[in-house]
């Protein structure tokens, strides 16, 4: 009888050490399938980014998602008159709106430059937006005349001690 | 720089790290976590700039200093301009970072690890003066399209690398050689992983320069990442976007370089002047080499108060591309009459020169103080602005700073 309990018993540690065994390598898989998904390990990385302070940020800027401040779209800097919504959807996911507000074009160059990102720089066909979209340029973001050269601007004057 | 080694182990690397996970997400978590700094709102403290800089652009990155914020004889970190094409790399491995040659005029294309180029060539530092292109952009008219630099996107820090001419020495240039163009690291912004946001160069002869680098270092320190960490290509006196941050590959070509940026309306001029608002040709317009002669009164600020009687001591630097800068003169009667500013020679050849001088007002009121350079052949810079062209490159029109006198 000896023996055969001793069978026993070591058939069950056995089977016990393979489960074991098979549950390590099923946790070593998963982990290895999670980092050929996730390389870079971001889901982990993320968490202490929130914590720090944009968490605050974050739910501000969720809140102020929409706001518009003495006609200027808040988030993004654009003017807030007919059509920049599209603007603001089309025109900022790849680069930044303030690549736009910066710039004053007449419309045909608004458009030449739209042709050029689709050309060179992966932007979709806009469709019936396109109108939209060099309507609200050509309007709010138009060229001046500034001369060969204007007077200088801003001064903050101060004393300058000698 | 440490940290941001450590976040891009893949591969065998994270295998390994695997069975010790609990040390590296332990070691992970209380760090600073550069890289996720890089989606920080905050661009002055992740790139560690000085609150006075002026933001243009958050998506790519394009910061630039005011005149006053560079008053330093050598350009700290913290008042260089940023001027990125694309995304910055994320993922910088610095242990497995390597520089390939290669192209149609490479005779044995080869590739070095950063440890092979820092232990296997002589290494220089010079001071080199690095100019965006289109610096001074925002006053053209019409305008151009673009970021809209005012006058501040230029430094002058040192650089420490070794020549591109011992590099091209050892990898062998073939008699066809015309151009060398880099590829980096930095990536399109459009997400597009086959596209290159710049891929810039430089003909073979500026290559040969002795003071043009394949850097590591910039004032004595590792490279700023926003700045090219940890490796760049350094053409002093040339449009900045020559000098290739990120650098992963340099292509000796038989042909000039044609990588993205280096054709179109890119850093290239009209070959001859055109009227302002004017349609050119793809192939009417020329790339630019070296940039022009140009100032920057650095001290005082503009807008100083003086009373009566007192002369204001002003100062600033002066640089001329591949030239050197031969004299500096100043006016505060709006160009009628011009006095000599004193000048000193340059610390090295392509790097900026610095002037002072002294001014006294007849009476109160308010004044500009202007300040012309001349280069050694002669070129003043313009009162107003030079040549329009479609871009708005190379607005050298003197520097003004506003005075009274109360």
């Amino acid at each position: 009888m000896e023996p055969q309990h001793d069978f026993h018993k070591s058939a069950k540690a056995i089977s016990r050490m393979l489960r074991m065994i098979f549950g390590f390598f099923l946790v070593i898989a998963s982990l290895l399938i999670y980092l050929m998904v996730d390389p870079g390990l971001t889901a982990f990385k993320a968490a202490p980014e929130v914590v720090v302070e944009p968490a605050a940020a974050d739910a501000v800027a969720e809140e102020d998602w929409d706001k518009v401040e003495d006609g200027i779209h808040v988030r993004t800097g654009f003017v807030a008159e007919e059509g920049y919504m599209t603007v603001v959807n089309n025109c900022t996911n790849c680069h930044s709106a303030r690549l736009v507000t910066q710039n004053r074009m007449s419309r045909e160059s608004w458009e030449a430059t739209i042709r050029w990102m689709q050309q060179t720089q992966n932007l979709w066909d806009l469709g019936n937006n396109e109108e939209i979209i060099l309507n609200y340029l050509a309007t709010n973001y138009a060229p001046q005349k500034k001369g060969r050269r204007q007077n200088l601007e801003n001064i903050e004057w101060y004393v300058l001690e000698n | 720089m440490e940290r941001r080694h450590f976040v891009q182990k893949s591969g065998l690397t994270a295998l390994s790290a695997l069975l010790g996970a609990e040390i590296v997400f332990g070691n992970r978590l209380p760090v600073g976590l550069p890289l996720l700094g890089l989606q920080d709102p905050d661009p002055f403290k992740m790139f560690n700039k000085d609150p006075q800089m002026v933001l243009l652009n958050d998506k790519p990155w394009n910061m630039e200093a005011q005149a006053h914020l560079l008053d330093d004889k050598i350009t700290p970190n913290k008042f260089m301009f940023i001027r990125n094409n694309g995304k910055i790399p994320e993922n910088i491995d610095v242990a497995g970072w390597t520089l390939s040659f290669d192209g149609e005029a490479a005779r044995n294309p080869k590739t070095y690890t950063l440890n092979d180029l820092k232990t296997r060539f002589p290494q220089h530092t010079y001071q080199l003066t690095l100019e965006c292109g289109g610096n001074g952009r925002s006053e053209f008219d019409p305008p151009a399209k673009g970021n809209q630099w005012t006058i501040g996107a230029v430094s002058c820090a040192t650089w420490t690398g070794v020549r591109l001419r011992d590099l091209l020495e050892d990898v062998g240039v073939g008699s066809n050689a015309v151009y060398i163009g880099y590829h980096a690291a930095d990536t399109h912004l459009s997400g597009d992983p086959t596209k290159e946001p710049i891929s810039r160069g430089i003909p073979i002869e500026k290559a040969l320069q002795d003071e043009t680098l394949v850097a590591f270092q910039m004032n004595g320190k590792d490279i700023p990442l926003a700045h090219g960490y940890p490796l760049r290509l350094i053409a002093g006196g040339w449009p900045a976007s020559t000098s290739g941050k990120w650098l992963t590959g340099l292509s000796i070509r038989d042909r000039v370089h044609d990588g993205e940026k280096m054709t179109g309306s890119s850093y290239r001029v009209p070959c001859e002047p055109v009227e302002p608002g004017a349609k050119v040709a793809d192939e009417d317009m020329c790339i630019i080499e070296s940039m022009p002669v140009k100032s920057l009164i650095t001290y005082p600020k503009s807008g100083a108060t003086l009373s009566p009687g007192n002369s204001l001591s002003f100062r600033g630097h002066a640089w001329a591309g591949e030239l050197e800068v031969s004299k500096v003169e100043y006016s505060i009667d709006f160009g009628s009459t011009w006095k000599a500013c004193a000048l000193e020679a340059p610390a090295n050849r392509l790097a900026w020169q610095h002037f002072s001088g002294n001014a006294n007002f007849p009476k109160k009121g308010y004044y500009e103080l202007w300040v012309r350079a001349t280069d050694s052949r002669g070129n003043a810079q313009p009162m107003v602005l030079p040549g329009w062209n479609p871009k708005g490159y190379l607005n050298n029109a003197c520097h003004r700073i506003a005075i009274k006198i109360a």
